[in-house]
């Protein structure tokens, strides 16, 4: 692991993060650096902020995430990743990932390497980092090869030091870098984000820094009005970038419905080597930001994919007088 | 009128029918996402769903799930969390079933999802675990559903994704799983259940259209016809109804090709 290789130190409360995706990716995603992504699981995924790591061509990172649909395959077809520590990469709509296939059976572009994990084990792992822990102990995955093959550097089988039992110890993961999409943030790092979480708040607690993609900024005043709601310290957060449609086609709770049809298609597209490669020039390479990936999206696609109704929470009342 | 089943429909009112009232139930993704809406409607009313992104349910989603993470899952959930507030629980010992798919599962029930071959250079990676591993590590049981074909159940996975009876009886305690194991495999073709003696898989029923035979020429060991062997109880209309009525344009279903 990289432990002590970068500290992004802590940031500071007074000044505004806000800056743009570029800007954002170019300071906190070097090359070979451990990247966290699509913590919220199938929804609130960053891929504007992966997009924008292929077109500056990161290379050589860890990608970490429980699951990351179509995210991860298209980090690892662009040849940006060097290794994949994950519980599933593939497309939740079809199944496999073209890319992740062709560099795990055939090193295509390159070999990457896998660590594997389940779901409660990466989570555990993100805990560890979040609680500066060692390890975890878990009796998740007793019995299986995802334990038992494992180098030891991310999964160890042992025994509690309390009760013998046979336990799987799951060392902390520290990412060099979280990326989370949120629904809406303030330009000091405070989020708010609502819908199932998964490992965002671990994720963001486990690393060294933290890339806010909001796709509203609001003042600080909303996000104060609601501390219960808040994601991640907000002091943690080292980058708040405004991006709106950024976590597409991933579903955002109140913003975006899922694009289910993008997934099957990107399937479709990407059966080949030379597949993947039209695919990313159109839809990552081709267009120079979000803005421009939404107008090919398409006027019409983007109203079908717009929330349209308001079910708002009822509110809660934080006086103190 | 009510047209034929298709051999997903049959499945997914099968697995709905493992789901008893009342219980905490992993619910997981595809025809499972049914099952649970189904078992809902039905037989089970006071089940409770949970999904390992965090949520928790105690009333079937309002329109039709391609995943766990789509908005109306979220919409009217009993709560939203974070993965580890579910899979706690999981690890607790309080969820009563959960439901698994896979490219393999093995005559002990054991699940391969990761890689076909050698995992160093496989033949084929498949996406992983997701938490796959986790609910047949630490549910009271799981079920798998799956196609039939020799290839998907072969006498012995390459690859222990999911730890099932791994090689027989007392296994399981014995490299420390606190509890659970495979209850049940339910395919296009057959429902199989488990010898408590031997930790080996049978076959329990036949599905409409197949007989014991077909179904034992289609396994990739010696399959035991289990002595209570009978027909698998068809859907109902009514289940029909629900069912299609949760899936509209049959995506999950099979009246329209998902992949």
């Amino acid at each position: 692991m990289d432990a002590g290789r970068r500290n992004a130190g802590p940031s500071d409360i007074m000044q505004s993060k806000l800056m743009t995706m570029p800007d954002a990716i170019g300071r906190y995603v070097p090359d070979g650096s451990s990247v966290a992504l699509g913590l919220g699981l199938e929804a609130l995924i960053p891929f504007a902020a992966g997009h924008e790591i292929v077109r500056q061509h990161r290379r050589d990172l860890t990608l970490i995430g429980p699951i990351s649909d179509i995210l991860f395959d298209q980090l690892i077809g662009a040849g940006c990743a060097a290794r994949v520590t994950a519980a599933w990469a593939g497309n939740v709509s079809a199944g496999l990932g073209h890319c992740y296939r062709r560099a795990a059976e055939s090193s295509v572009p390159r070999a990457i390497e896998i660590a594997d994990h389940s779901n409660f084990s990466i989570a555990l792992a993100l805990l560890g980092g979040a609680l500066g822990a060692p390890f975890i102990p878990t009796r998740t995955l007793l019995g299986s090869d995802i334990a038992a093959r494992a180098d030891g550097s991310h999964l160890t089988i042992g025994r509690s030091p309390l009760t013998d039992e046979p336990l799987v110890f799951v060392p902390a993961l520290v990412p060099d870098v979280a990326i989370v999409h949120v629904q809406r943030a303030d330009e000091y790092g405070g989020c708010h984000a609502w819908g199932n979480l998964g490992v965002m708040e671990e994720g963001a607690l486990a690393a060294r820094s933290v890339i806010a993609v909001a796709e509203e900024i609001v003042p600080q005043s909303v996000i104060e009005s609601d501390p219960n709601r808040v994601l991640a310290p907000p002091h943690k957060v080292s980058a708040v970038v405004h991006e709106r449609g950024g976590a597409h086609p991933s579903p955002v709770q109140g913003c975006w419905l899922r694009d289910h049809e993008f997934f099957l298609e990107y399937h479709d597209a990407t059966r080949t080597r030379e597949g993947f490669e039209q695919w990313r020039t159109r839809w990552i390479d081709g267009v120079p930001d979000r803005a421009s990936y939404l107008t090919q999206l398409g006027a019409a696609r983007v109203e079908n994919l717009t929330v349209k109704l308001t079910n708002p929470a009822a509110p809660v009342n934080y006086s103190a007088s | 009128m009510t047209l034929a089943p298709t051999p997903a429909e049959v499945m997914i009112a099968a697995a709905a029918r493992e789901i008893r009232d009342g219980e905490v139930v992993f619910v997981g993704m595809r025809l499972p996402l049914l099952a649970f809406a189904l078992a809902k409607r039905t037989h089970a009313p006071r089940a409770v769903g949970l999904f390992e992104n965090g949520i928790i349910r105690e009333t079937p989603s309002s329109a039709m799930l391609h995943t766990m993470g789509d908005p109306p899952n979220i919409e009217g959930a009993r709560m939203c969390c974070r993965m580890t507030t579910v899979m706690g629980l999981l690890q607790r010992g309080d969820v009563d079933l959960g439901f698994l798919g896979g490219a393999e599962v093995d005559r002990f029930g054991n699940i391969n999802t990761s890689y076909i071959g050698d995992p160093k250079r496989p033949e084929v990676k498949l996406p992983g675990s997701g938490g796959a591993a986790d609910i047949a590590s630490l549910a009271k049981r799981y079920v798998v559903v799956i196609d039939h074909a020799p290839r998907r159940l072969p006498r012995r996975v390459g690859y222990v994704t999911s730890p099932g009876n791994g090689d027989g009886p007392g296994w399981r305690s014995r490299v420390g799983l606190p509890r659970g194991g495979p209850s049940a495999i339910i395919t296009d073709r057959a429902t199989l259940r488990f010898y408590p003696s031997s930790g080996e898989a049978y076959l329990a029923s036949v599905h409409d259209g197949f007989t014991a035979e077909d179904v034992v020429a289609q396994t990739g060991w010696e399959l035991k016809i289990g002595s209570d062997c009978a027909a698998t109880i068809a859907p109902t209309t009514e289940e029909l109804r629900i069912v299609r009525e949760c899936d509209p344009q049959g995506f999950w279903t099979g009246r329209r090709e998902s992949r």
